[in-house]
């Protein structure tokens, strides 16, 4: 039987004191974080099993085995691959099968100790769900020639298969891998017992395989690597076709066959194959002249520096490379007619190849990104020369217009959009955020731009865009209408938009869409295609859209404040340790502890739970590389300061009146200072109650003295100014990375901020105490519920925020007409202190509640309409 | 040690796809039983309070266990599950309960035993089984309940072989047909549970079958401890159970990816007892009979089961359901795969 080398399994060996003297001192001194270090490195360089051996006398090796595979459990990255527990104590194997989740190899078990225990301990392997190295030992010692090892591993392939029903597919066989050609006669056969020993193995015990430890063939040459490495791969180049299929191979001490020079190589084959009795000497000569290992310390690779200038702009802008931008746009500009042909030419070329990695799924966002950055400061080292010029008109893909609707003011996500259409060759005019529909039509026109792109993130912003598009219609414009952003959705552009403009609407879901969406739209016949295949989809969406049942039944009012959720208010709510309003100020260095990485990189466009995403397979360079520059951003922000967070919270006397809580200006509870209006679920619950925040407050005339928070933080004063000052530089990259930040700040402030409260102003938690990873999980007693989300999504109950803290004057924050927040980085809500007060969603609500919120608010109906639409049965 | 539970398992497996029961837990909730119901006579003057510790209903109430039974019984159950999810000494540690973890799990087994004769004995023809069910206990000995100490363990691989090896005795003395080790979240908890039924097959001198049924906590397709369902089912081939399959966690829509992969390594039957949909946002189940049979048959048809029932928020009505959507379907037919060494860690190894 032979097998192909691509079917060779390298089993890692660094994690092994007994081969590698750093593991050994390394986990001598109980450095545990830097062994695991050198297991993933065994992982991320190839290995596809790592062995670990912990065979020392001074340590406690049943202990070092079982801390060490605990840990590696906790590795994702290392634990990916199956284990090898090798010991030649069998305590110290057990151990190890009792922490291994995955199917793991025990190294070894052999005859040595006599066929009973040998026996004894296979079935115990069997048991433990494991596959097995055997050694070819037995009572009488270790084999050494061909003959030996034949008869020991046929003997244990017979024992093993029939007297306790081994699958034979889970036996490795390890025919001793011993050292040659040192200078001892009866070793020169060695590796030739070996190899042809493997052979007759493979042909008799079928299923079975065949292992060794590839540096023990080469052990005579220590100190010379160059030979080592030659006798390596000469060794298993012939064990390989003989059926070696595993092995202990250090990837980093292995020549390429071909690779060794023809006298080297012959010398050594001459050694391994024992083919003349003067092949040692002839090695022993031979080997002054290799030693010395001759191999460069690695540096960084500048190679391509060394590529035409084209190929160079290909590279800086494929990997994000700024550092010789300038230098090599100087010299394409020389060599072209015009300073123009740089962009259209090769810079162009180098971000279609961006682009079309990007849209095989080869480069990840941020990295577009970062190509970007490179792309602008090229463009604006031509600038000056193309004006000089004064040719004007560069040939662009297209042009479309963007803006973040009037009363909305998030705009990352439509920043990224606009960089990737830019690396694509379109040209981007952002009106950036809170832009009315006048302006929208009016910039259109004057630019007259190809298509128009809106976005938004909360929910009246729909309302806005709705708006927008009748409005277009009714101006009789007849450009594509791109919609974007987080609370966006198909159904809501199928149903609600589209059929309210004539000409193409498309809805885009992610940066990654906006790119084909746009190239479909700008040509003409590309355009009538997909615009029949949009209306054709739509029309789809909406027939689902319309026949779509509602999940569970509806409930009157009535029945739903009837089957409301009744807390256990036998233990009294605490009063809190410091009623009225109180400002807080806090260092961003005190916040970035608090900080929930995992929507970060979503911001980005990568998934995965932070800290494991850092070490994913996929994004995991990217996100590693994503998370180095944020803290870079945030050591620098700390340090020379740009953002500043600053907030407002407040405790009230408060007690609940039917579905509105009311809040007291004092403990008298007399006079009121406003009241919160709160919606409640409408659909038939079970086994569950009909929820609204309310209920989690005591009601009035209980004689129950309750209370509520409120708050307001922002850590993005500072943010637009900073980040247009990096825009400014071409620098889109880090302008898009001062919004995320500042976000992740703000989120971390409020969380920072519950935390005061629950401990220190108002007290009902004062020995909490639970860890950031606790805290972001919602670990704790109460709830910090944000209009416009789940529980309370009416927007305007924001206002009354605003009333009862003065958040404008305390904070600078202010409040758009949809009630979004300025700065974007800004959290609000309200506390609840109550332990049985959950999150809940409101979800559809029904005419009846619709009239009564309306009335409770002093509101038309349409009014209520326009801003409880989300909530509404279309 | 054949066993012939088994042979007559892989009959029955032939002609047709098996009907496993539904969820335990939303049935005993349905009868809202307070803190005396659950002492009941035996426990009225326990030390603290036993609230929630359904699977101490057997001794307590058992008849309402001995109903739930026979209303899975009578929707088409073939397969019901001891009420032992909870049943281990380690489990049953939160209650002061490790005494009772013997007697309960043997009328568990009495219980389902007593429920499957009575309608064995109404439809010869059609044999029920009981499945002595070993849960995943509350503790896992792959993760580290500490952050700041991953090597740290709450439980040791030989403290859960002792306690299954106690609950695999009981159940088996109790009547139980075969062992079911569910809702593996943690593999090296089940390993561990495979190795106690083995030692106690061997100390009897005889074998039941053994099923399997892991879980996939999300849409990363892995386990909590992080496995994939192939690395899983390597990890478990070893048991050579009779049949391999995934529950809880997910509903059926959901589920189907990873019951797909299962089915396309597995070289015995394969189960999957899905929940009813995912929890709304107030833990409750709220996809009907119609919808998740619906799913359920058409895993059947593209051929990926032999098993199926339901676990949480599935009633007697889903069952019921699943048993008329997938009668006369035709069982997916067990494969020879070919022999390869087959390892995993937290991903699958093939050589």
């Amino acid at each position: 039987m032979t097998t192909g080398i691509s079917s060779f399994i390298n089993i890692g060996e660094r994690t092994n004191v007994t081969g590698s003297a750093m593991f050994k001192r390394l986990i001598l001194n109980a450095e545990y974080e830097k062994a695991l270090d050198v297991a993933r490195q065994q992982v991320e360089n190839g290995a596809q099993v790592i062995d670990i051996n912990m065979d020392e006398a001074m340590l406690d090796s049943v202990e070092a085995m079982r801390t060490f595979l605990n840990l590696i459990a906790s590795e994702p990255d290392i634990s990916r691959v199956p284990i090898m527990i090798d010991s030649s104590k069998w305590e110290v194997i057990e151990a190890g099968l009792k922490c291994v989740q995955g199917k793991a190899i025990v190294n070894s078990i052999s005859l040595k100790e006599g066929e009973e225990q040998f026996l004894h301990h296979a079935k115990l392997i069997k048991r433990y769900g494991a596959a097995t190295v055997v050694m070819a030992f037995d009572e009488k010692g270790q084999a050494d020639t061909k003959e030996r090892k034949i008869e020991i591993c046929q003997r244990s392939y017979k024992a093993l298969t029939e007297k306790v029903g081994f699958p034979p597919e889970d036996i490795i066989f390890d025919p001793n891998i011993f050292a040659v050609a040192t200078g001892i006669d009866e070793h020169n056969n060695y590796a030739v017992d070996f190899i042809e020993a493997t052979k007759v193995i493979r042909q008799t015990c079928p299923h079975a395989h065949i292992s060794g430890g590839l540096s023990n063939i080469s052990f005579s040459f220590r100190g010379n690597n160059r030979v080592r490495e030659a006798m390596h791969s000469v060794f298993l180049y012939y064990a390989i076709r003989a059926g070696m299929d595993m092995g202990i191979v250090n990837a980093g001490q292995l020549e390429v066959y071909d690779e060794i020079p023809e006298e080297l190589k012959v010398a050594v084959e001459d050694v391994i194959l024992n083919r003349h009795d003067e092949a040692t000497d002839r090695l022993l000569e031979l080997a002054p002249k290799y030693q010395g290992d001759g191999k460069a310390a690695a540096v960084e690779d500048l190679s391509w520096r060394e590529q035409p200038v084209t190929k160079r702009l290909e590279h800086a802008l494929v990997k994000g490379i700024t550092d010789y931008i300038i230098e090599d746009t100087e010299e394409a500009r020389l060599e072209a007619e015009r300073p123009l042909h740089v962009i259209e030419g090769p810079l162009m070329d180098g971000m279609n190849v961006v682009g079309d990695l990007f849209g095989e799924g080869k480069m990840f966002l941020p990295q577009v990104v970062k190509s970007a950055r490179v792309m602008k400061k090229a463009v604006s080292h031509l600038q000056p020369y193309i004006e000089a010029e004064k040719s004007g008109g560069s040939s662009s893909n297209g042009k479309i217009l963007m803006a973040t609707v009037k009363g909305d003011v998030h705009d990352i996500g439509k920043n990224i959009v606009g960089v990737v259409l830019q690396c694509n060759n379109f040209e981007v005019i952002d009106l950036g955020v809170m832009v009315p529909c006048a302006t929208i039509l009016q910039v259109a026109k004057d630019e007259n731009v190809d298509m128009i792109g809106l976005s938004g993130l909360i929910t009246p912003s729909l309302d806005e865009m709705v708006h927008v598009a009748k409005e277009m219609e009714r101006l009789g414009l007849d450009l594509p209408l791109l919609i974007g952003g987080a609370t966006t959705s198909k159904a809501h552009t199928a149903v609600k938009i589209e059929k309210n403009y004539h000409a193409p609407v498309a809805y885009v879901p992610n940066a990654s869409r906006a790119v084909g969406v746009c190239q479909k739209l700008i040509s003409k016949e590309g355009r009538e295609k997909y615009s029949k295949e949009l209306t054709e989809e739509y029309e789809k969406v909406r027939l689902q859209h319309a026949r779509k049942q509602p999940r569970s039944r509806p409930v009157t009012l009535q029945d739903a404040r009837a089957n409301g959720f009744t807390p256990d208010f036998t233990a009294v709510p605490v009063k809190p340790k410091k009623l009225g309003v109180t400002p807080v100020s806090v260092d961003l260095g005190v916040l970035r502890k608090y900080i929930d990485w995992t929507p970060f990189f979503l911001t980005w466009s990568l998934a995965g739970k932070y800290p494991r995403i850092l070490n994913d397979d996929v994004v995991g360079e990217q996100a590693k590389e994503l998370f180095a520059d944020a803290n870079a951003m945030l050591d620098d922000i700390i340090e020379h300061g740009g953002l500043e967070a600053k907030g407002v919270m407040g405790l009230f006397p408060a007690n609940r009146e039917g579905d509105d809580i009311e809040i007291y200006l004092d403990e008298s509870r007399t006079e009121l200072a406003g009241v919160s209006h709160h919606l409640r679920q409408q659909t038939l619950k079970e086994k569950f109650a009909n929820y609204c925040l309310a209920d989690f407050i005591a009601e009035k005339g209980s004689g129950i003295d309750d209370y509520i928070g409120a708050f307001a933080v922002t850590a993005g004063i500072g943010e637009d100014e900073l980040a247009q000052s990096y825009k400014d530089k071409g620098d889109d990259y880090n302008a898009i990375m001062v919004k995320a930040v500042a976000d992740r700040l703000a989120e971390a402030f409020a969380e920072y901020l519950h935390e005061q409260v629950r401990k220190v102003y108002w007290g009902f938690a004062p020995d909490e105490n639970f860890d950031n990873d606790a805290l972001i999980r919602e670990k704790y007693q109460g709830i910090r519920p944000a209009p416009g989300y789940a529980a309370c999504p009416e927007h305007t109950e924001k206002q009354l925020i605003w009333d009862l803290l003065d958040a404008e004057a305390h904070t600078s924050m202010k409040l758009t007409e949809s009630y979004a927040m300025w700065p974007g980085a800004a959290v609000s809500g309200w506390y609840f202190s109550h332990p049985q007060a959950k999150y809940f969603a409101v979800a559809k609500i029904q005419r009846d509640q619709l009239e009564d919120y309306a009335k409770r608010k002093g509101w038309s109906l349409e009014e209520a309409e326009k801003w409880l639409a989300p909530n509404l049965d279309d | 040690m054949t066993s012939s539970t088994q042979q007559t398992l892989l009959d029955i497996a032939a002609q047709r796809i098996l009907i496993l029961d539904g969820a335990m837990g939303t049935e005993i909730q349905n009868h809202k039983l307070e803190e005396a119901d659950y002492r009941g006579e035996q426990f009225a003057d326990w030390h603290c309070d036993v609230k929630g510790n359904n699977d101490l209903l057997v001794l307590s109430q058992p008849d309402i266990i001995y109903k739930i039974h026979c209303d899975y019984l009578a929707a088409g159950a073939d397969i019901i599950e001891t009420n032992t999810f909870n049943a281990t000494t380690i489990a049953m540690a939160d209650y002061d309960m490790e005494s009772q973890s013997k007697e309960i799990n043997l009328a568990a087994a009495r219980l389902a035993r007593k429920a499957c004769d009575e309608f064995t004995a109404k439809t010869p023809d059609k044999p029920r089984f009981v499945a002595g069910v070993l849960g995943p206990t509350n503790r896992t000995a792959s993760i580290s309940p500490d952050v700041n100490d991953p090597a740290k363990r709450n439980v040791t691989f030989d403290e859960l072989v002792e306690a299954y090896m106690e609950s695999t005795e009981a159940l088996l003395a109790g009547g139980a047909d075969l062992i079911l080790i569910e809702t593996i979240f943690d593999t090296l908890n089940a390993k561990a549970a495979i190795f106690a039924v083995e030692t106690v097959f061997d100390n009897m001198g005889a074998k039941v079958p053994v099923m399997i049924s892991g879980t996939i906590t999300d849409a990363s397709g892995r386990t909590l401890s992080g496995q994939t369902a192939e690395a899983f089912y390597y990890s478990m081939r070893h048991a050579e159970p009779t049949s391999v399959g995934l529950n809880c966690a997910l509903g059926p829509d959901l589920l189907r990816q990873y019951v797909d992969e299962v089915s396309q390594v597995a070289e015995c039957l394969v189960s999957a007892h899905p929940n009813a949909g995912l929890p709304n946002e107030f833990g409750e189940y709220d996809m009907d009979a119609i919808e998740m049979s619906t799913h359920i048959k058409e895993w059947a048809e593209s051929g990926l089961v032999n098993i199926v029932g339901g676990c949480c928020g599935s009633t007697p009505e889903h069952i019921r359901t699943i048993a008329e959507s997938v009668a006369g379907l035709k069982p997916r037919s067990i494969r020879e795969r070919e022999v390869k060494m087959r390892l995993s860690g937290l991903e699958p190894f093939v050589h």
